[in-house]
């Protein structure tokens, strides 16, 4: 049973980037590449806020949200929007570009060892039924819902989170009906770096923050992402656990030098069979 | 005006074969991921060098020299190596810092008959012997020796092995595996993680599950102090031992109270402070730690201690040898029981490493700090 509980921790993780990569993707159709940094980025500014400056906890965490909420609004207003032809797969390369400039710069700051984040909460372990857990752990996974149950709420019944997703479905159409098209992708980007900083937060007192950390971050939570379906959140929220759990038994059952290899077969086993993800819709488009 | 050019650069010319320095050759992952290795070995080898010269030299003769830096990678390396060899005219090359970068050049060392003294820690470079390739750290199958030696002494048989998926852990694993029969130990469990991952606990119960009587993990970076924590977190009573990859402060920084009571291979330089008086390798350690914090104003790493060897031997291999290449090889070859910062060196024509186990202590974590177990 403990490959479960294995799984659940680094599938918390995994939900969480997923659920960044929906929340872009939710309003302006685009992949952001560099969600992965976002969460290296919050984690990193926790340690110098916690660890360096000595502030209190709930301090630290405000210092990092607002300055990852500014680093979110940069990268939309003056990388995203000044490109001369925004089709997608530039706005998308664009992100990979950010991706490899924000790790580079993480990497002067910070240097190249791994940060260790002092607990939030008393570090124990807690038996659970065939397994134990690590307390931190529990903490990340009831934050994952927590922050689904928030986001889809907000998209769905929230004026604002409508307007977020009309600018998916028709930019045009949106901006007709008086929404501010710009403003509300220049948002997504914020509230995708907050959460990012949020999952790096939380995250950095289990599994440490190294500047390269972003790479396998993006890459996972973008698998999952893409298991639960592009754009829900419960979808990423799935995925990203159902990833963590079959790694985790694949690590218990087979050689565990194969066990990212398996995981990533039955992504692609759900993509032959459900191109659309598992909780994914397809977007209507009129001919 | 070409004529007295031509006058002024051959001036030049004479003048610097007048007053004919040593060159020497240096080349160390200064940048690049490698950095916090090749930086302390630059340092340590211009401290020394400075040192020499202000001694007197050689005969007289100053020690000119020259560091490159490789970056890390292997094609940089090449280009540095044939910069020394060509232009440099240099009797000797010190490093480089990397086992990639080391095994870059090897051909190219042998090709212009330049002794290299590498500072890179895989068998490789020195197996199969060349006549001018030397290393000074340990083979990482030393530190394998080393645990299972200790494994044995306690009646440990049965031996989980978790190791990670890079350069480090393969090399590791092979060794682990190759050397187990030799000491009557099987190994019943070979897991293996990525440095990415975040949770192991996936393979320790595994590992558990098949009640070893030690565990043993090969890794650097977090990846191993996770391996530690969640061990902790499964409350396994096997001992846990490590490689001498993760002996440095950093890894009890990261790995906190997860860590204690974990056992490790490291070299003496680790534990300098806590060396008994008698230890015979004590006096050039503390010199080598005072002289390199007094000078650069941080802590000694033991990575230093590897050009700090490579340095001595190349002193006793010129002032034996003089400043001809073959002889210099020659006289590397033959040097026997020189005591360095990493251990006894012992030349000899099929060992051009010349160290043992002994340059190992096998050490244990106890209040967040190292403790010599023998």
């Amino acid at each position: 049973m403990q490959f479960f509980y294995s799984g659940l921790t680094s599938g918390s993780i995994y939900a969480l980037v997923a659920i960044g990569f929906n929340i872009i993707y939710n309003t302006t159709g685009l992949i952001n590449f560099a969600q992965g940094e976002f969460v290296v980025l919050g984690g990193m500014l926790m340690y110098t806020t916690l660890t360096i400056l000595g502030l209190p906890v709930s301090v630290a965490f405000l210092v990092t949200f607002i300055i990852m909420f500014i680093v979110g609004v940069v990268f939309e207003k003056f990388f995203l929007r000044y490109v001369k032809l925004k089709t997608e797969t530039n706005l998308i390369a664009i992100t990979i570009a950010l991706a490899v400039i924000m790790r580079g710069i993480a990497m002067v700051i910070w240097g190249r060892d791994s940060l260790a984040v002092p607990p939030y909460i008393e570090d124990k372990t807690i038996s659970v039924i065939g397994g134990s857990m690590n307390s931190q752990s529990i903490l990340v996974i009831i934050v994952c819902f927590f922050v689904a149950i928030i986001l889809s709420s907000f998209f769905k019944y929230t004026k604002y989170g409508k307007a977020f997703r009309a600018c998916y479905d028709d930019q045009t159409a949106a901006t007709i009906c008086g929404i501010n098209v710009n403003m509300i992708r220049m948002l997504s980007f914020a509230i995708a770096s907050l959460l990012g900083a949020l999952a790096g937060a939380i995250i950095a007192p289990i599994t440490f923050v190294t500047y390269t950390d972003g790479i396998m971050a993006g890459l996972k939570g973008f698998a999952a992402a893409i298991i639960g379906g592009l754009g829900s959140f419960w979808g990423g929220l799935f995925g990203g656990f159902a990833l963590g759990v079959i790694e985790g038994f694949f690590a218990f059952v087979l050689p565990s030098g194969f066990k990212d290899a398996f995981a990533f077969i039955i992504l692609l086993l759900i993509l032959f069979i459900k191109p659309t993800g598992l909780f994914g819709k397809k977007k209507a488009v009129r001919v | 005006m070409k004529k007295m050019l031509l006058i002024l650069s051959s001036l030049i010319f004479l003048g610097g074969y007048a007053y004919a320095e040593i060159n020497l050759g240096a080349i160390f992952s200064v940048t690049g991921p490698a950095s916090y290795l090749g930086l302390p070995e630059k340092q340590t080898l211009e401290m020394l060098v400075d040192e020499y010269n202000k001694a007197g030299g050689f005969k007289g003769e100053k020690i000119n020299l020259i560091v490159y830096d490789d970056k890390g990678e292997d094609a940089e390396a090449r280009k540095k190596f044939l910069r020394l060899a060509q232009n440099d005219k240099v009797i000797t090359v010190i490093g480089p810092t990397r086992t990639g970068p080391s095994l870059a050049i090897k051909d190219e060392a042998q090709k212009n008959s330049i002794p290299l003294i590498s500072c890179a820690a895989s068998k490789v470079i020195v197996h199969p012997v060349n006549k001018f390739i030397f290393k000074t750290p340990q083979s990482d199958e030393l530190a394998v020796e080393k645990i299972y030696e200790y494994l044995q002494k306690n009646k440990n048989k049965k031996v989980a092995i978790i190791t990670s998926q890079d350069g480090f852990g393969d090399t590791g694993r092979n060794a682990l595996l190759a050397e187990a029969k030799n000491y009557g130990i099987e190994i019943i469990s070979d897991e293996r993680f990525k440095d990415t991952d975040k949770d192991m606990t996936s393979q320790l119960s595994k590992i558990a599950s098949k009640s070893p009587d030690a565990i043993i993990c090969w890794g650097i970076g977090p990846a191993p102090a996770i391996v530690a924590k969640n061990y902790k977190q499964l409350n396994i009573k096997a001992p846990l031992f490590m490689s001498h990859g993760v002996a440095s402060k950093k890894f009890l920084e990261l790995a906190g109270s997860a860590a204690e009571g974990m056992y490790l291979p490291a070299g003496r330089l680790t534990v300098v402070d806590k060396l008994s008086d008698k230890d015979k390798y004590k006096p050039i350690l503390m010199d080598y730690k005072k002289k390199f914090e007094s000078t650069y104003n941080q802590p000694v790493s033991s990575f230093g201690g590897y050009a700090y060897d490579a340095f001595m031997l190349f002193k006793l291999a010129l002032e034996k040898g003089g400043k001809d290449k073959e002889k210099i090889a020659e006289a590397l070859e033959n040097i026997k029981n020189y005591v360095g910062s990493t251990g006894t060196f012992n030349m000899s024509k099929d060992d051009h490493n010349g160290l043992g186990k002994e340059s190992f202590l096998m050490i244990r974590v106890k209040n967040n700090d190292w403790e010599i177990v023998e």
